[in-house]
């Protein structure tokens, strides 16, 4: 099975990962810290958000409330979805709260990104 | 009849990037049962101890989270005075009259949405099919279960926590015009009269639905489903390994509601919860108060501290 080298842009870390595995399970496999943050593993909440800068690759159906089809087109994709067809070169874009652990910090914090949509159930395409 | 108006959830409707794994989720893993499928393609399903035709609807589309709620009551009476109540209070938005069976053996359901961008509804009548526990017809002689349970396979869909902006809007509208009960609170220490966290009930249980402000409309933050015990939590964890599903976190306790718990994401995304335990409310109970300083154990009381996911994740 064909493997590719993932690298990962500002912290220069790579890693190999199978075309039939997804960039977000091989970086969590081999990578000590986690570089990309890990949330639903699903396609669906978005914090484990990158940009392909370079490479070939193919994506599974993700959420289009934390993926928008212009967002794509700009190679923003979710790592848990994304299977490379060549070496990538990858930026990290998505985020988690890291603000508050509860047990250091005092303060409760809602700083952080998200994707601020309603979706009514009768008029969604 | 001392619990009357809204009686309790009665549907969560849900939607899922991709049918087939979505099924093979909620009806072999969770361990729901199937009961329909409309003309739109939604997929209906229920938990084994629920009397009525479905607890749980799944639509297909291009983004996960939930498309609403909704909540039985006593009588068709109450839900043409609590729609009026609603329109009346101004505290809800986009009210609207669903007809019946728009939803397999559901009669007419009014539908509004809430401050903090949720989609709720209101319904008095839906089929009943039992539990099949009857052993000489239903509900006479019964099982304690009945046979054929798969997965997980808890009792009843429970309640949801849902993210959203104007939590104060809402909870307004809970306690002031639908008769709901404010079980827990979670504040911020730095100004005492600032929610950041609502846990109301509509009956015995300890929450019915929880709220969360979070500068979002409309998020889903998880559906929980009830299980009778906290070995069935950690069963139920077992389950959930074997079968490689995504664990958020647990088995645990929740210090809010004391329920065991265990959080993991449908391949949506979508979080589910298992939990057992909790306490039994009665309307005389005071509000329990937690402080943003103490959150940690206040939703997971062995860590003490929350995971990153708890805010960052949802739908």
């Amino acid at each position: 099975m064909p493997q590719h080298r993932i690298t990962i842009v500002h912290t220069g870390e790579e890693f190999g990962c199978d075309e039939e595995d997804n960039v977000l399970h091989a970086a969590s496999d081999q990578l000590r810290r986690k570089d990309i943050p890990i949330g639903c593993c699903n396609g669906g909440c978005g914090v484990c958000k990158v940009r392909v800068t370079a490479g070939r690759y193919v994506t599974r159906k993700m959420s289009r409330a934390v993926c928008g089809q212009e967002e794509e087109a700009s190679g923003c994709v979710l790592a848990c979805k994304l299977y490379p067809r060549s070496d990538l070169t990858i930026e990290v874009v998505g985020k988690m709260v890291r603000a508050i652990v509860a047990r250091r910090s005092t303060a409760f914090s809602f700083d952080f990104r998200a994707t601020v949509q309603v979706v009514n159930p009768d008029k969604e395409t | 009849m001392a619990l009357t108006g809204v009686l309790r959830p009665g549907h969560v409707a849900i939607r899922v990037l991709e049918m087939a794994p979505a099924l093979k989720h909620y009806k072999d893993i969770l361990g729901l049962t199937e009961m329909g499928r409309d003309a739109s393609d939604r997929v209906y399903l229920k938990a084994w101890d629920e009397h009525d035709h479905h607890s749980v609807v799944l639509r297909e589309a291009d983004e996960a989270g939930m498309d609403y709620m909704g909540w039985k009551v006593d009588s068709p009476a109450t839900l043409k005075k609590l729609a009026a109540d609603i329109e009346r209070s101004g505290l809800a938005t986009d009210t609207q009259w669903i007809p019946a069976g728009e939803h397999l053996h559901t009669g007419e359901r009014f539908r509004f949405t809430v401050p903090t961008g949720h989609v709720m509804e209101l319904y008095a009548e839906k089929d009943y099919v039992g539990n099949n526990c009857g052993t000489d017809g239903p509900n006479v002689n019964p099982d304690p279960w009945p046979d054929g349970l798969k997965g997980i396979s808890p009792s009843r869909f429970d309640h949801c926590l849902l993210y959203g902006d104007d939590l104060d809007g809402t909870v307004k509208l809970f306690t002031e015009v639908l008769g709901f009960s404010l079980a827990e609170k979670v504040m911020t220490k730095a100004d005492p009269d600032f929610m950041i966290g609502a846990f109301l009930t509509c009956s015995n249980k300890a929450h019915d639905v929880a709220f969360i402000r979070q500068p979002v409309k409309g998020k889903f933050h998880h559906a929980s489903f009830e299980l009778g015990s906290w070995e069935k939590v950690l069963h139920a964890s077992d389950i959930l390994s074997r079968t490689k599903t995504r664990i958020d976190i647990g088995p645990t306790r929740h210090g809010i509601t004391r329920g065991e718990t265990v959080y993991f994401f449908d391949p949506s995304g979508n979080r589910n919860e298992v939990f057992s335990g909790g306490y039994i409310h009665y309307p005389d109970k005071p509000a329990i108060t937690w402080y943003d300083e103490t959150l940690g154990p206040a939703i997971f009381y062995h860590d003490r501290e929350l995971n990153e996911a708890f805010l960052s994740v949802f739908t």
